[in-house]
């Protein structure tokens, strides 16, 4: 008996009863799509998460005035924060740790150019060094520079949502645009962040800080000030040098009775990540019990092929099948009908995950896609072989007995 | 494989019956080929205890021990027919023949081999050389056309593909379905699906037929069909047993046993064992008995 020739058993005795065959395999197929595609959305969002840390750059320190949620601060009047403040942060002899300094102020206006008009979500007044400091690159034309905050030039640098939304197809630089009223040439476009949050990142307008102050906000108050430390692990450093410049600025001797606050960007988006972490657990988990159940499913049908097939395993016996001719037909069938299912479901699973789920681009992990293949054919072959293998160990007249 | 069985089967009665040479067994030697079947002190008891079922057990001890077992010699050529009531232990008996089952206590010669030492790859080879059974219940598999079922001891003996198809078709011809194999057994009659079964008992050309109530299912032309190829594969030198309840069938054989409570009670030779079966010795004579025609 040649192997080839228990193969043509086993495709004979699959076809004798298509749809089971079928059933089997279909059982098999979602769960091993499941698992891919439930793994690659649940990763696909924690390295969203990952990307937008590395957008942000590591080593920026956000400075915002208040005294926080949540802090024990008793802070009784908040003084705000200025440019002044920026101003002390950015000596090199108070703040050693501290590369650049930005200030920033923040509002919403409406852009329109040639009757195109659009609402900008957020109009940032600030200085150069904040490009470098949110991690900020334009793909056209160029950044304002320091001469155009000092002599209040009405540019602009715009993110590429605003580009499109306003200027559609044309090139925007060295376009006027009209911002909130007051005219403004636009310098340079943003690369794309994209992002995951509520806000789009690329929907920003950013100019210099004085023209920003004298056209909508006043000079009053800064929004925040932003500030990049000369390395990630200088953060620290970094942010105790800001708390003892602002201590001094804002005369606050308690440090626990701060008005403002220093918070590092990156470790908020990394307690976000593990959040992402639990997330991409949890659907491992619901993956694992749709395996589990495809994996029962296929048990099943296996369980009750070989009750139905024990009076055929007799009567292959009592025409002198060997037992191990039993065993290699039934061995694969049971390996067809996994391996078959198994590899549709991994195509189903890639090409789920070539589309975007519930606003996740999937990112399949590739031992997902082994495990559960593997795991698959294993519950496959085992379930296929065993009661098989129970059944031609029974005397051919207890087999064709057997109801 | 069975060329070693045989090697062994040599090697086991030299030792059992002290032959000084052991060249003078196998078939040629003064004592004639051996009986294809022979059965010793044969009983089969289901269950345990208070429940058990002596469903074989021969005449009773005269001392009051154990039952003594079925004693049978079937010679090579024979056919035999086996009666007896519902329960009386045919089919057991014959599952036994068939190495479908094993006794609980004595031996069984299968062409001088001792089947009880043989192990589960022997007996499959068994099963598929030397012995034809064909089922009451047909016993066909589901789905599958005639020619691949005809085909399947074939596959199993291992023989090649080409091989298998022509020596199929014959033996479907043989029992007149040349047409029909392409029909799976849902779409043949009960009469065509036990000649099917025939011609897959038959195809490996085995020395013997054992058949267990062949006509039961069938009507009485279908019977006389069925029961024409036997005759003929008799003729042709196979040994058959056939268990029946049906004189008309019972005609047909050489010897009829009858068993009563898992006893041999009856055993009447109707024709010698040598020369064609009674309906071919002479057909018209056959015909005419009472209870020979329809
Ligand atoms: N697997 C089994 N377990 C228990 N008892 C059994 C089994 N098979 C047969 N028997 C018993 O053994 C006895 C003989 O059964 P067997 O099948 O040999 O009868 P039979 O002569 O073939 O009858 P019938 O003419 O009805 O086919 C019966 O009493 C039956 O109940
Ligand atoms: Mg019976």
């Amino acid at each position: 008996m040649n192997p080839l020739q228990t193969l043509r058993f086993a495709v004979a005795g699959l076809a004798a009863n298509k749809v089971r065959s079928a059933l089997t395999m279909l059982g098999v197929l979602i769960g091993v799509a499941a698992v891919i595609l439930l793994l690659a959305v649940g990763n696909g969002s924690s390295q969203a998460v990952k990307d937008s840390i590395e957008k942000l750059g590591t080593n920026s320190l956000t400075v915002t005035s208040g005294s926080g949620f949540g802090s024990e601060s008793s802070a009784t009047t908040v003084k705000p924060l200025t440019v002044d403040d920026a101003k002390a942060l950015a000596d090199p002899k108070q703040a050693p740790d501290v590369e650049s300094v930005a200030p920033e102020v923040t509002t919403s206006q409406t852009a329109i150019y040639q009757g195109t008009s659009h609402t900008v979500s957020q109009v940032v007044g600030t200085y150069p060094a904040y490009f470098e400091a949110s991690n900020s690159k334009v793909a056209k034309g160029d950044y304002f520079s320091d001469d155009d905050v000092l002599n209040s030039r009405k540019v602009a640098v715009i993110g590429s949502t605003t580009a499109t939304d306003v200027f559609g197809t044309v090139n925007p630089v060295g376009k006027q645009m009209v911002l909130g009223g007051t005219p403004f040439t636009v310098v340079g476009v943003l690369q794309t962040k994209g992002g995951t949050g509520f806000q789009d990142p690329d929907d920003v307008v950013i100019a210099p800080l004085p023209t920003v102050q004298n056209a909508f906000t006043g000079f009053g108050s800064l929004n925040q000030i932003l500030v990049e430390a000369k390395s990630s692990s200088a953060t620290t450093a970094a942010q105790n040098e800001i708390t003892t410049v602002l201590m001094g600025q804002h005369d606050i001797t308690d440090p626990t009775a701060l008005d403002f606050q220093v918070s590092n960007q990156a470790s908020l988006l990394t307690t976000q990540a593990s959040t992402n972490q639990t997330f991409t657990v949890l659907l491992g988990a619901v993956a694992a019990i749709s395996l589990l159940v495809g994996g029962i499913g296929i048990t099943n049908i296996m369980l009750v092929t070989v009750a139905e097939r024990t009076r055929e395993i007799g009567i292959r016996k009592a025409i002198g099948a060997p037992k191990g001719v039993i065993l290699g037909q039934f061995l694969a069938e049971s390996t067809l009908l996994s391996l078959i299912g198994g590899g549709l479901g991994v195509a189903v699973g890639l090409l789920g995950s070539r589309f975007k789920i519930v606003g996740i681009t999937p990112v399949v992990i590739p031992e997902s896609v082994v495990g559960a293949f593997a795991i698959a054919v294993a519950i496959g072959l085992f379930f296929g072989s065993y009661p098989a293998k129970r059944a031609a160990s029974l005397r051919p007249i207890e087999a064709l007995r057997h109801e | 494989m069975i060329g070693s069985l045989r090697q062994r089967r040599r090697g086991a009665d030299a030792d059992a019956n002290a032959m000084p040479d052991p060249d003078s067994l196998g078939g040629q030697g003064p004592w004639g080929p051996p009986p294809v079947i022979e059965v010793r002190a044969l009983r089969k008891v289901y269950g345990h205890g208070e429940a058990a079922v002596h469903a074989l057990k021969g005449p009773d001890d005269p001392e009051g021990g154990e039952p003594l077992g079925v004693e049978l010699t079937v010679e090579q050529g024979d056919f035999v027919a086996v009666m007896g009531s519902s329960g009386s232990g045919k089919s057991t008996l014959m599952n036994i023949l068939g190495c479908l089952d094993v006794p609980t206590h004595g031996r069984y010669l299968l062409d001088g081999i001792d089947v009880g030492g043989l192990d589960e790859h022997q007996l499959s080879l068994v099963r598929n050389r030397k012995i034809g059974f064909v089922f009451q219940s047909f016993n066909l598999i589901p789905r599958t056309p005639a020619l691949d079922q005809v085909e399947l001891p074939l596959a199993y003996a291992g023989v090649k593909s080409a091989e298998r198809r022509r020596r199929a078709e014959a033996a479907l011809t043989l029992v007149g379905l040349g047409d029909r194999m392409d029909h799976r057994p849902n779409e043949l009659s009960g009469g065509q699906q036990q000649r099917v079964a025939v011609a897959r008992a038959l195809v490996t050309a085995p020395a013997m037929l054992l058949a267990d109530e062949p006509t039961g299912n069938l009507d009485s032309h279908s019977t006389e069909e069925v029961l024409a190829i036997i005759d003929r594969l008799n003729a042709s030198g196979r040994t058959v047993v056939l268990i029946t309840h049906e004189d008309e069938v019972a005609r047909h054989a050489k010897r009829v046993l009858r068993l009563v409570d898992g006893r041999v009670v009856d055993d009447v030779r109707q024709a010698p064992v040598d020369g064609p079966p009674p309906a071919l010795r002479d057909p018209a004579a056959f015909a005419a008995a009472p209870g020979g025609g329809r």
